[in-house]
């Protein structure tokens, strides 16, 4: 077809003028060549929506390292291998390997059945087998000591014939970290693929069966009610019930100042400690969430910045004052959710449907739990104490001269801040200054421009040749990615303006002020019946729900987490519109249709003015 | 079941088992009544009554024989004899204890003031209820007098000697001794907004979602497609509404003062805006649920929403298109390893 368009080829996109240094620092193997134009690659945005941090690549290579072997040599899924991913300017493309040959196909299947069914039929014994191994990394990550270089090697390595110095210390704990990392992402793929791969059969039929049903209705009536991902904010109703309860609610209130309340509390006596004690329960571990998905160093959690559960407790212990119930109605949500399972049944013609039906339906409910359940221990639990354990190597490098402050480690790649670990240790070693400090700032400075200039630039959704299907079970399941929309994606310069479409998250009609809120900080500028618009929604954003009237995401799909949650607080959400809080600016009013997926700016000429 | 002589028969005591005295759309909405939905009070002038009055055009001059004989072939034969009988039921002399079954109807329906009226003709026979039937679905809206109602009887009778319903019945060799017609007479609603309802799309078919398309005043301009009416989608089950097309609407149909309809343009919000709430959706979603639960399959509904915002049914048939292509073929048979139905997603494009 003459009229085809196509995506820019990978070797026609050239590294921003004035970046290229800072392009040359990722590793070799994640640099586009030439061969690469043969294939079709996309823009990974889902998970990485901002500039890579030079640090913050090793999500990308330890979550592929970890896809990969489940998808091409553990479960054997017969029509995929693994993910490729290339990085340019800062944005991570991705590429899938599929298997085409009938023959390797018929052979993984094989194979397939015997592995993949085996860890569908012991299910739930694996998964909780799953929880004990997680744990336990998450115990051995916490045993990891801080970093440090004393003046004087303590009296007790001679006194125990240790024999091993506190230098050596710094290198053995950074790569243990980094080891328990990567490990932490095979945990995360052992199950995940499967567990979907499970649901989408389900949701499959459901759209065969009823080709007009939304996505919502069938998360609907696979999702879990138990999650791990629901606690920390009954956590934070706990705590506002807590503070009522010990006479300590006064101490709440907008506006506050985190640290003056606690200490006010713990100057208030008895029953002020008391609920601290209680915090300090909730904090470990349920507070170990951060408020994005994880991907970034600087999605914080709850426990390093308390922002978020303090912005919800005011409001908590109003509704608890005023005899509100604010539980979670259990019995109820799971009565929902039965009963729609067995009205759509009811609408199915024939029996064997219904037979069908009801073998996906319970292979779903089997798997969803983990689909569910991971999250809260991987990206959230274990993210923070690794990002947080580099911030402590961060602040020694930052102690010794090697960059400003600790942050900027997050410039250095995972092999450059070894080498920046291993330069201390000789330094400290000799009793000579480390090299660092003249070689790093000037890099962490251009790195540093280097993300602001990325982020100016537009990116392609893909690159390279469209394939005529899109046949990869992963690519669709986890970036809902087929050939439908990436012919949308090319024709482009129609859509609307004033018009941002993302999944349908939870229905109902609002109109009202945006608020775009990037970072949690900004959480206080939330006022009564705004609508919340920011880069990552997920359940760790619950606590502020019930301030505000609908929520606007850029990245997020219809069977997350954040969908779940919106629709038990009937809370109108667009979630994945991917640009929402670039296009809508501060004050706009906007409307968003949750049942359609379509976020309308209403006045544009009035946030004109503003600007 | 009505008795077999009955001229005049009340919503309340017909079903759909009436369907041979009261006809598909009279015993319909005493199904509905049955099932408790809010439908405006009426009757069915029987097809008991029409046998009598044919009886009486027979003894004056041949009817049945005449529309045997002739040749569907030859238009101009059928259309002049059409235009001979459809005169002759609007103008002879109807049974004293017809006429009079009807003005008492009336009177009773009206309390004795002028109510307005919605006369329709309601046919026997599923083939007669087809749209493609054409000549079969008379409306007469807004009527105000009893001697008007009378008139409208008749014009509905003389629709089965339309040209179109002669050709049809002879082309296909029904006989004419089954040919009859009952008429609904029913106090009228003065619609806020008016439309039509299907308890499954008509695009796909899919039994979970719910089409509901409305337009302000009288249901009429909706359904005769004078306006482009707004169209939602909702979750049958759900109460998503996954679809909302709002549309242009350039004018609706109301109440003329002399009786009948006229169109009147629209301006503004009543042009532009929704004709129907998120609420008055949901309630029309639970009424088409219990419509459809009552008669165990999808429904083509006609609605609408009074003054005072109630919402009431003017009619509702099974739907039709989609149940006759309802294939016996399961979706996907259930497997004996349930987990091979994971191969749909894992094993490749077949």
């Amino acid at each position: 077809m003459a009229d085809t368009k196509s995506f820019p080829l990978p070797s026609s996109v050239k590294v921003i003028p004035g970046t290229e240094a800072a392009q040359a620092a990722f590793p070799y193997y994640v640099q586009f060549t030439p061969e690469d134009d043969e294939r079709f690659w996309f823009y990974n945005s889902m998970h990485f929506p901002e500039p890579m941090h030079h640090f913050d690549m090793i999500t990308a290579e330890a979550a592929y390292a970890a896809l990969g072997s489940f998808n091409t040599r553990v479960h054997v899924l017969p029509t995929t291998k693994g993910i490729d991913h290339r990085i340019i300017n800062g944005r991570v493309f991705i590429g899938g390997v599929p298997v085409t040959d009938p023959a390797e196909i018929a052979e993984r299947q094989e194979l397939f059945q015997e592995r993949a069914f085996y860890y569908y039929q012991n299910w739930e014994r694996l998964y909780d087998q799953w929880k004990e191994k997680m744990k336990a990394l998450i115990a051995e990550a916490q045993t990891l000591p801080k970093p440090e270089l004393p003046e004087w090697e303590p009296i007790e390595t001679t006194h125990t014939g240790k024999g091993v110095a506190s230098n050596h210390a710094l290198l053995d704990t950074y790569r243990k970290q980094l080891e328990g990392y990567y490990r932490m992402w095979h945990h995360h793929f052992e199950f995940l693929l499967l567990g979907y791969g499970a649901y989408m059969t389900f949701f499959d039929f459901c759209k065969r069966a009823f080709p007009e049903i939304s996505d919502q209705a069938i998360s609907r009536m696979v999702a879990g009610m138990e999650a791990e991902i629901f606690r920390p904010d009954e956590e934070v109703k706990r705590l506002a019930r807590r503070a009522v309860e010990l006479g300590v609610d006064g101490q709440f209130h907008d506006d506050m100042d985190i640290e003056t309340v606690l200490g006010a509390l713990d100057q208030l006596g008895e029953n002020g400690r008391e609920w601290l004690k209680d915090l300090e329960s909730s904090r470990n571990p349920w507070f170990n969430v951060n408020v994005g998905d994880g991907f970034y160093h600087y999605h914080r959690s709850w426990n390093d910045d308390l922002s978020m559960p303090f912005a919800a407790l005011p409001g908590y212990i109003d509704k608890i004052k005023a005899g509100e119930n604010i539980e979670r109605p259990m019995a109820r949500l799971i009565e929902e959710r039965d009963q729609l399972v067995s009205d759509y049944r009811e609408l199915l013609d024939t029996e064997e449907d219904k037979a069908t039906y009801d073998q996906l339906i319970e292979l779903a409910h089997r798997v969803f739990p983990y689909v569910e359940g991971h999250k809260f221990y991987c990206e959230h639990w274990y993210t923070n104490l690794f990002f947080n354990k580099i911030r402590e190597f961060g602040a020694l490098l930052a102690e010794n001269g090697f960059f400003a402050k600790e942050e900027d480690v997050f410039h250095l790649t995972h092999y450059e801040v070894e080498s920046a670990i291993i330069d201390l240790m000789l330094s400290w070693s000799s009793g000579s200054p480390p090299q660092g400090p003249k070689h790093w700032p000037a890099i962490v400075k251009q790195r540093q421009a280097a993300i602001e200039e990325w982020s100016k630039h537009s990116v392609s959704p893909a690159l390279g040749v469209v394939p005529d299907v899109i046949d990869d079970p992963a690519i669709v399941m986890l970036w809902g990615i087929t050939r439908d929309n990436l012919d949308a994606w090319l024709s482009d310069g129609e859509a609307d303006e004033n018009e941002l479409k993302g999944f349908a998250a939870c229905s109902g009609v609002v109109e009202g002020t945006a608020r775009v809120i990037k970072s949690v900080k900004e959480i206080g500028r939330l006022e009564q019946g705004d609508i919340l618009v920011c880069q990552v929604t997920n359940p760790t954003w619950a606590p502020i729900f019930q301030k505000i009237s609908a929520a606007v995401s850029d990245i997020g799909g219809s069977m997350s987490h954040m969908a779940i949650v919106a629709r038990e607080y009937g809370l109108p959400a667009v979630v994945g519109t991917g640009s929402a809080t670039q296009r809508i600016k501060d004050g706009q009013r906007i409307r968003v249709d949750g049942g359609r997926g379509t976020v309308t700016i209403l006045h544009e000429e009035r946030a004109l003015e503003d600007a | 079941m009505v008795n077999r002589n009955t001229l005049i028969a009340w919503f309340r005591e017909v079903g759909i088992d009436d369907r041979p005295t009261v006809g598909g759309k009279g015993g319909s909405l005493g199904e509905l009544i049955k099932a408790g939905i809010p439908v405006p009070p009426g009757c069915v002038v029987t097809t008991r009554a029409f046998e009598l009055f044919l009886d009486t055009l027979e003894a004056r001059a041949p009817v049945r024989a005449r529309v045997m004989e002739v040749d569907a072939g030859d238009l101009g034969a059928v259309t002049e004899l059409s235009e001979e009988l459809r005169r002759r039921v609007v103008e002879e002399p109807l049974p004293a204890s017809v006429d009079e079954a009807i003005l008492r109807a009336h009177a009773e329906l009206c309390g004795g003031g002028q109510v307005p009226v919605a006369i329709r003709s309601s046919a026997t026979t599923e083939d007669a209820e087809d749209a493609s039937f054409a000549g079969l679905q008379d409306t007469f809206l807004w009527v105000l007098t009893p001697e008007e109602t009378v008139t409208r009887v008749r014009e509905c009778w003389g629709s089965l000697y339309s040209t179109e319903s002669i050709t049809y019945r002879r082309k296909h060799g029904l006989p004419e001794d089954g040919v009859a017609m009952a008429v609904v007479i029913q106090q009228m609603v003065d619609a806020r907004c008016a439309g039509v309802m299907f308890t499954r799309s008509p695009l796909t078919g899919d039994k979970s979602v719910i089409t509901i398309e409305g337009a302000p005043g009288l249901g009429s301009a909706v359904v005769s497609g004078e306006v482009t009416p707004d169209r939602w989608v909702v979750g049958k089950i759900t109460g998503e509404i996954s679809a909302r097309d709002i549309s242009d609407k350039h004018a609706k149909q109301v109440p003329a003062e002399q009786g009948g309809i006229q169109e009147v343009e629209l301006q503004g919000e009543e042009r532009t805006a929704p004709c129907l709430t998120d609420d008055e959706l949901m309630r029309l979603r639970e009424i088409g649920r219990k419509v459809e639960r009552h008669y165990g399959r999808p429904q083509d509904i006609e609605w609408a929403v009074d003054k005072s915002g109630d919402i009431l049914l003017l009619q509702s048939r099974p739907e039709t298109v989609w149940s006759a292509k309802d294939k016996v073929a399961p979706v996907k048979p259930p497997e004996e390893n349930p987990l091979r139905h994971v191969m749909t997603i894992f094993g490749g494009k077949k």
